[in-house]
């Protein structure tokens, strides 16, 4: 086990550099610079701008110097767009955020969704499965910006029982609506999942056995169905944890909670450089992560596979 | 609701000598009740950037700047000056040399005084290569005496033409006569800084935990694409006039969603989505608002040898297309928002500026459309002989109607095919420049309250002229303009000039549409500018 984490890590390395420097070269490649705007900087102030920042220098040797700061200081540099934060400070404002709405999106719609998968399979063909069904179909064709205006119009403008936006210092009152259209199509594609193995389980022949042999039906399920069922569950799932708790620009863009969703796509934009490569190594290794978990997750759900 | 009248800004500049006009600040009516609660909450979008007054350069954060600094002069309810740091100036005779008696009362946040060493050091920071603020070449714009050669790193920052005689006078020459100067100085680059913050904490210094200030509010919270909140400064020189306790600048990206949340109460002002504004006028005619906005959108020409397309060299092709933009259609049926259609380049309510009368302005859309499919003839092209021409705008729902709309209007005209292409702002700033392109979207809003913030655009040597439009003429009379007493002269010819040769074209003059809730007054509806200040805000009880 230790010795996979290790090879894992060990791979994990070059794959971030790679990313590093293929983001650079795109970024470069991109028309545009962080210093146009609508009014054209006289040449004199741009040539001052790009020495600020080390823009003057050969194009490798900006790559060289970026690539040491990152990893021997930690440093992802000042912003080109904000000129009065650094990277550090722009991830360490936003990612708290997301990584709280996130977090609690993916709590809430793993809960849910297993739940809910697992009562649909186990009453197939019942009511309760109808109802299980629709709704999962129904909230994974309702997108999010659609689900999160509706919430604001309901929850903020007709009953006034939450504000419409803002974060407050992640105050519940402004983390409920985040959450709700963050999770939503991911809980319903959680619990398709879910309902779908298990019922491929339940239909299987040890199954069977084990009703035969008389156990009490929650011991069937839980005992004996349910870890083999959550496999196809935890490979989907690790993906979804990355893609939650680093953000959705849906999210931020309605609820403006100052997330790192926002401040991604903005500096993609106003090709703020600096913050484009950070963002994108900070997702770089949370996929790493995540992925190294699922693995190891795994391992510890079904015996038969070895790390 | 109303479209404002703006016989204020229109008027003729006056020019201010001494203590005589009046300050500004929160001017409630006697008898009025207020409402308990104090805060004013503006909606604006994720752009809040440094909140450093040599450092900006965008509207949004430019208001949050005003909030915490204060320079020389204020801009008024109506758009013209009014004393602010500055008591007092005199000027010599030509217009070079402005001296400002500065305030006593005038002090920082941390209860120094303001001196004018305060502001020569906020000049002199501006220009230096070290700083590396875009818009270092305001200070030359403006005509300081050597800002341009201390920009470009051939002087010292000591050179600069801005001198502090003693603690309270301030001495400006300027390197050409400028009668208008006292009208940039409510633009934040020429506001004071605090040189021992700015120094003790380098680029920290604008942290709500370091900053100080000399504006009305001081900052208490600064998260990006969240909220920035200042509240008021008991230090401020005329704090006793000031109402609002608390300013909050709620980022809120979509429209909608700020017109949602401007209906919950949760914001005060907000602006109107594309498109809803005759619905919600009618709905709130009370809250809704359009007034004239400092800035006109227009189409640029490539006039520069890149430029492929030979049709568009000629110059009746291009008087042609201009004349066949149907503007009433543009500005009732597209925007509906109050815009209006212009023919001319600078903005009709720029202080002083008397618009020039073009012909094809007082011309009917039909005689206009009739010498367009003239000139086209001419030119050797019509509806046998189809002309195509290339577009290209930054990505929006509104600039892709205006450009599909008046693509139409070429089409059924002139047989003209506009072929379009959308691309990111970024990348249209960069084609634009490099002038690889046939005919591109464009739009400019005034510096300053004066002509020569648009009309300086057309100089050949302008970085901003993205047309590439290069006449020997108007160079001249831009030159003249700067030493003349009467510079509509010169304007006028330039304008004219312009109209005849069409490296632009004119479209439309802005409107700012907005929704603003009831209670809110002293919104400075007559300042073209819309240069608001937290400052002369109140709220009634509803």
């Amino acid at each position: 086990m230790i010795q996979f984490i290790l090879r894992r890590l060990a791979v994990a390395i070059p794959t971030l550099l790679v990313l590093i420097v293929i983001s650079f070269i795109l970024m470069k490649v991109a028309p545009g610079n962080p210093f146009a705007g609508e009014r054209t900087v006289p040449q004199a102030v741009l040539d001052n701008i790009l020495a600020r920042y080390g823009l003057d220098k050969p194009e490798w040797q900006q790559l060289v110097e970026y690539v040491y700061n990152v990893v021997f200081r930690l440093d992802f540099g000042p912003s080109f767009q904000y000129r009065d934060r650094t990277v550090n400070e722009i991830i360490g404002q936003g990612f708290p955020v997301t990584f709280t709405y996130g977090a609690w999106a993916f709590v809430f719609a793993t809960l849910i969704g297993v739940s809910l998968g697992i009562v649909a399979a186990v009453r197939q063909n019942s009511w309760l499965d109808y109802l299980a069904v629709g709704f999962t179909v129904g909230a994974q064709v309702i997108p999010n910006f659609v689900i999160a205006p509706i919430l604001v119009l309901v929850f903020t403008l007709w009953l006034r029982w939450l504000p419409g936006g803002g974060w407050n210092g992640g105050h519940w009152s402004n983390v409920i609506m985040p959450v709700i259209a963050l999770s939503t199509s991911y809980l319903a594609n959680i619990a398709r999942i879910t309902r779908s193995s298990m019922l491929e389980v339940l239909s299987s022949n040890y199954i069977r056995t084990a009703r035969a042999k008389g156990l009490p039906s929650y011991q069937v399920i839980f005992g004996h169905a349910l870890r083999p069922a959550l496999l196809p569950v935890v490979s989907y799932l690790g993906p979804v944890f990355v893609g939650m708790v680093t953000g959705s620009v849906v999210i931020d863009l309605y609820f403006s909670t100052g997330g790192i969703g926002q401040a991604f796509v903005n500096s993609a934009l106003n090709r703020d450089y600096s913050t484009i490569l950070g963002i994108t190594i900070l997702l770089g290794a949370l996929t790493i992560t995540a992925n190294l978990v699922v693995d190891i997750l795994y391992a510890w759900i079904d015996p038969k596979i070895q790390l | 609701m109303k479209l404002h009248a703006f016989l204020g800004a229109a008027a003729v500049a006056v020019t201010l000598l001494g203590s005589t006009a009046l300050t500004n600040a929160a001017q409630v009516p006697e008898g009025t009740t207020l409402a308990a609660e104090q805060v004013f909450k503006y909606r604006v979008l994720d752009n809040i950037n440094a909140i450093d007054p040599q450092i900006v350069e965008d509207v949004d954060t430019s208001s949050v700047v005003r909030s915490l600094f204060e320079g020389l002069y204020n801009s008024g309810a109506d758009g013209n000056p009014v004393p602010a740091v500055a008591e007092s100036h005199t000027v010599n005779a030509d217009n070079t040399v402005y001296t400002f008696k500065i305030r006593d009362a005038a002090k920082w946040s941390n209860g120094d005084p303001v001196t004018a060493g305060d502001f020569v050091y906020a000049w002199q920071r501006a220009v230096d290569p070290a700083t590396a603020s875009n818009y270092a070449y305001f200070v030359g714009l403006v005509g300081v005496v050597n800002a341009d050669a201390i920009v470009a790193g051939e002087k010292p920052v000591t050179d600069l033409g801005v001198k502090a005689i003693d603690d309270k006078t301030l001495e400006v020459t300027l390197s050409f006569s400028s009668p208008w100067f006292i009208r940039t100085l409510s633009h934040a680059t020429l506001f004071p800084a605090p040189k021992a913050v700015i120094e003790a904490k380098g680029i920290d210094w604008t942290k709500p935990e370091n900053i100080v200030g000399n504006g009305a509010y001081t900052l208490v919270e600064n998260t990006p694409g969240e909220r920035v909140v200042a509240k008021r400064n008991p230090n401020y020189w005329d704090n006793e006039h000031t109402v609002i306790e608390e300013v909050q600048w709620l980022t809120i990206n979509d429209e909608n969603q700020g017109l949602t949340r401007w209906r919950a109460g949760e914001v005060d002002q907000t602006d109107v989505p594309a498109g809803q504004y005759p619905a919600l006028e009618a709905e709130l005619p009370n809250e809704t608002y359009s007034v004239p906005q400092f800035c006109t959108y227009y189409f640029d020409v490539n006039m520069t040898e890149k430029q492929t397309n030979e049709a568009l060299k000629d110059q009746r092709v291009r008087e042609a297309l201009n004349l066949a933009i149907d503007r009433d259609v543009i500005v009732n049926g597209v925007l509906q928002g109050g815009q209006t259609p212009a023919y001319s380049f600078a903005h009709p309510l720029t202080a002083g500026y008397i618009m020039p009368n073009i012909p094809a302005s007082t011309m009917t859309q039909a005689d206009r459309d009739a010498k367009a499919v003239e000139l086209m003839t001419a030119a050797g092209y019509g509806k046998d002989k189809p002309l195509s021409i290339n577009y290209i705008y930054n990505t929006s729902e509104a600039h892709k109607k205006i450009a599909t709309v008046v693509g139409q209007m070429w089409a059924e005209k002139l047989g003209v095919t506009l072929v379009l292409a959308d691309m990111e702002f970024q990348t249209l700033l960069d084609t634009r420049h490099e002038k690889n392109y046939e005919m591109a979207r464009d739009a400019w809003c005034g510096d300053y309250n004066e002509a020569s913030t648009f009309l300086s655009l057309l100089d050949s040597k302008s970085d901003q002229n993205n047309s590439g439009y290069a006449n020997a003429d108007v160079d001249t009379f831009l030159a003249e303009a700067k030493t003349s007493q009467d510079p509509n002269v010169q304007y006028a010819k330039i304008e004219e000039q312009t109209a005849k040769d069409v490296p632009i074209m004119p479209v439309y003059f802005y409107a700012k549409v907005f929704m603003q809730s009831a209670n809110v007054k002293g919104w400075p509806f007559n300042d073209v500018e819309q240069n608001w200040y937290a400052k002369d805000l109140y709220k009634v009880a509803e």
